[in-house]
Formats: C-alpha cells, sequence, structure tokens
C-alpha cells in the first residue's frame, strides 16, 4: 500500500514518517521516498536513530513544483516507488512524503492509495477551517503539536469542529510526534487501512 | 493536435523536473540573467536540440532499428549522467506514450529496449501519435529550449514574459533546427547531427554529484 504524506513546512511530515517508520519497521516491509529537498543531513536523522536504512530512502527532485511532481505528472514519484518496490521486495508499505506546500497540494490517485494531511497548531487554529483540497480530502487529517496548543493561543475545540464540518466523518487524530509514543494511533489507523486495503487489492504487495 | 499534446510542458513523462543543464548553470554563475540565459539556450538549441531533432525524427521514420538509433543516441551524449536522464525521461515517456497511443511500434520499441534514449521515445511516439518526422524534430527542438527556459524561471525568478519574449524570438531558430534534423533522417543514422557541447556534459556530471538539487538534472 502506498501512502502519501503532505503538509506545511514544519508541520511535523518527517517526523511522523520517522516515527512511523520506528514503530512499524518490526512488522511491515517499509519503504520512503521523499520530495522535500533531501540531504545528506536528512538520511543521517532517518539512519542514526536506527529508524531506517538508507537503501530504504529514494529522493525525487521536483524542479522546484512539489504539487506538481505529486499530483499532475507523477513520473519521476511513480519510477521511485517501483524501484524501491522491486529492489526491496515484497514492501508492505511505501511512505510518500510530499515537498512543504501549502492546502492545495494533494496526491494522484494513480501514485497512492490513502493520503495523510498533517498540520500542527502554531500554524493557526483558523487553517481547518480555510479547507482547500488537502483538508477536506485526504484520508486522515493529523493535527500535530497539540503540547503546542497552549502557548500558541490554539483553540484544539475550534479546530476539531472546523475540520469535522469540512471533512465530514473522515478519520482526523490530534497527536503531539515529539511524545515516546505520539504516533501510537497513526500507526493503528495506517494498520487498518493496510488490513482494508490488501482485501481489495491481493495482487499488488 | 498531437504535436501540441507532446510538445506541452504538461505532458505527465517527467520533463517538468529537469532543468537542462540550467540549474548547474545558475549554481555556478553561468547564468544569471535573460542575457546569459538567451546564450545558454542558443547554445543549447544548436547542440542538443539539433541532436535531438536528428535522433527523434530518425525514429519517426521508421526506417532504422532501434538499436542503431539507441547506438548513435549513446555515442553523442558521452556524459554517464546525461545518458541516464535521457533514459530515465525516454522510459517515463514511454510509459504515457503507450497508454495513450497503444500499438505495434511503441510495444516494438519497448521490447527492444524498455529505456530508450528519450529522443529516440519521442520519435516513435510522434509516429504512434500520426506526426511526420518533421514534427517529431520540432517537438524535440522545442521540449530541449523550453525546458530549461521554464526552469530558469524558477530559479531565478526572471519575469517569464521576457522569457517567452525570447522563445519567441527564437522561433525561427529551433525551426530551422527541427528542418535539419528532418532533413538527415532518412540517412544513415551514423551520419545524424552530432555537435557536442563540453559544458552540458560537464554541468550534468557536477549536477548528478551535488547534493543541493531541486532539479533531476
Amino acid at each position: 500500500m502506498r501512502v502519501g504524506v503532505g503538509g506545511p513546512v514544519g508541520s511535523g511530515k518527517t517526523a511522523l514518517v520517522a516515527a512511523l517508520c520506528r514503530e512499524l519497521a518490526g512488522r511491515l516491509n517499509i519503504g520512503v521516498v521523499t520530495n522535500d529537498i533531501y540531504t545528506t543531513e536528512d538520511a543521517d536523522f532517518l539512519r542514526k536513530q536506527g529508524i531506517l536504512d538508507n537503501e530504504r530512502i529514494s529522493a525525487v527532485q521536483t524542479g522546484c513544483c512539489p504539487h506538481t511532481a505529486i499530483r499532475d505528472d507523477i513520473s519521476e514519484n511513480l519510477e521511485a516507488v517501483e524501484e524501491l518496490e522491486t529492489r526491496l521486495a515484497p514492501l508492505d508499505l511505501v511512505l510518500l512524503e510530499s515537498g512543504g506546500d501549502n492546502l492545495t497540494a494533494t496526491f494522484s490517485h494513480g501514485l497512492v492509495d490513502r493520503q495523510i494531511f498533517v498540520l500542527d497548531v502554531s500554524g493557526g487554529d483558523k487553517v481547518p477551517r480555510k479547507g482547500g483540497p488537502s483538508v477536506t480530502s485526504a484520508d486522515l487529517l493529523v493535527i500535530n503539536k497539540v503540547d503546542l496548543a497552549p502557548l500558541v493561543g490554539a483553540d484544539l475545540e475550534v479546530m476539531r469542529r472546523d475540520s469535522v464540518a469540512q471533512r465530514g466523518d473522515r478519520a482526523m487524530i490530534f497527536c503531539s510526534l515529539r511524545e515516546s509514543d505520539g504516533a501510537g494511533e497513526i500507526s493503528a489507523w495506517i494498520l487498518s487501512e493496510l488490513n482494508a486495503w490488501a482485501k481489495t487489492n491481493p495482487t499488488r504487495g | 493536435m498531437n504535436l501540441l499534446l507532446l510538445a506541452d510542458g504538461r505532458f505527465p513523462a517527467g520533463g517538468h523536473a529537469h532543468s537542462g543543464g540550467v540549474e548547474t548553470a545558475v549554481a555556478t554563475g553561468a547564468v544569471t540573467g535573460i542575457g546569459s540565459l538567451e546564450e545558454f539556450l542558443l547554445g543549447r538549441l544548436a547542440t542538443t536540440g539539433l541532436v535531438s531533432a536528428g535522433l527523434a525524427a530518425a525514429a519517426c521514420t521508421l526506417r532504422h532499428p532501434w538499436a542503431a538509433l539507441d547506438a548513435e543516441a549513446d555515442a553523442r551524449t558521452p556524459s554517464p549522467a546525461l545518458r541516464e536522464v535521457s533514459r530515465r525521461q525516454g522510459r517515463q515517456l514511454l510509459r504515457t506514450a503507450r497508454a495513450l497511443w497503444p500499438g505495434s511500434v511503441l510495444e516494438g520499441l519497448a521490447v527492444s529496449n524498455p529505456s530508450p534514449h528519450h529522443p529516440v521515445a519521442l520519435g516513435a511516439a510522434s509516429e504512434a501519435a500520426g506526426l511526420e518526422p518533421l514534427e517529431a524534430a520540432r517537438a524535440a527542438v522545442f521540449n530541449a529550449v523550453t525546458g530549461p527556459a521554464s526552469a530558469a524561471v524558477r530559479l531565478l525568478g526572471i519575469d517569464p514574459v521576457s522569457v517567452h519574449r525570447l522563445l519567441a524570438k527564437m522561433g525561427p531558430d529551433m525551426d530551422d533546427a527541427a528542418h535539419l534534423g528532418a532533413r538527415a533522417s532518412d540517412g544513415p543514422p551514423a551520419e545524424l547531427p552530432c555537435p557536442g557541447s563540453v559544458l552540458l556534459d560537464l554541468f550534468a556530471q557536477q549536477h548528478a554529484e551535488s547534493e543541493m538539487r531541486l532539479f533531476a538534472s
């Protein structure tokens, strides 16, 4: 199953990918494609924490247009995913991290099976109200850094209410990825989606 | 209409992520604004553009074995990084084109080489789309020039209108290159145009090794 992880700069996409790898690597065979400006520093970050070997991470250059690379012209991302899937077969889960982006970025259905959009409370509690395709259509909305809410004057209840108004009953998780099991609920969501997905896609690993 | 589709920057075959050497040219200070961009694009047109035009037109004639064109493309691409980029883009173009214009031409190419050089894939796709060799050459030239031009807009923040004015001014030069390429496409593949650019080759090698990359090439 291929899962897109999108969200603005600094909202916690890489932290989420790292946390998911840490929690799920023992149970699932995982690969990661990143569309972010990827330096050896980022690779070191993931490797140092023993989260993921470098060979499991593939970096895609987006030509300054991260939206395009995950939505309008997914060629480079498809190549990267298929290359990982071939080299590390059988992969259970590929996480595709988008470049830092705004509220209109969504992943193409030709590229991912599920998508997660990550916001954080310090970006302002009015963000979910703005809607935009990312907030309204992501399969899971993650609102990160809830520990900062009192410090930045963010009202979580407002964020919850606005998100529900925009998204109906689509999944939403409040979390703080800095906590030791901050991504526990999100891992559980992935496992349950993986289960559902495997039933309808018996052929692709 | 298919020529417009193929040449469109929105054609989903990975082209948007390539700068055609502009990213390194900007990083090294070789291209800093509209004046140096014009020199860069004219150089690219006269080398990569013309070589691509010949190969694309030759592929579109269906008169030459795929392996022969592949060898000629290799011979005209001394930089290992550029060879890899060309095959990668060719693979992506072939994938998209097979979905648009399925048939024996593109299936044959895919069997012969699943990762053809980009101009060869472009020529084959043009034929499958019902286009003539000259049109394939036009698409190749247009691609070779407009890709780097839009990369420069993104990297330097140059006024996009002034960049497009430059492209419009280069129209006749682009047409000439397309005609030159198409004219050679009936002859032996070894005699297709072969001007090279050492600087573009060096830029490509440098780019492949640089850590901070926004473009795939």
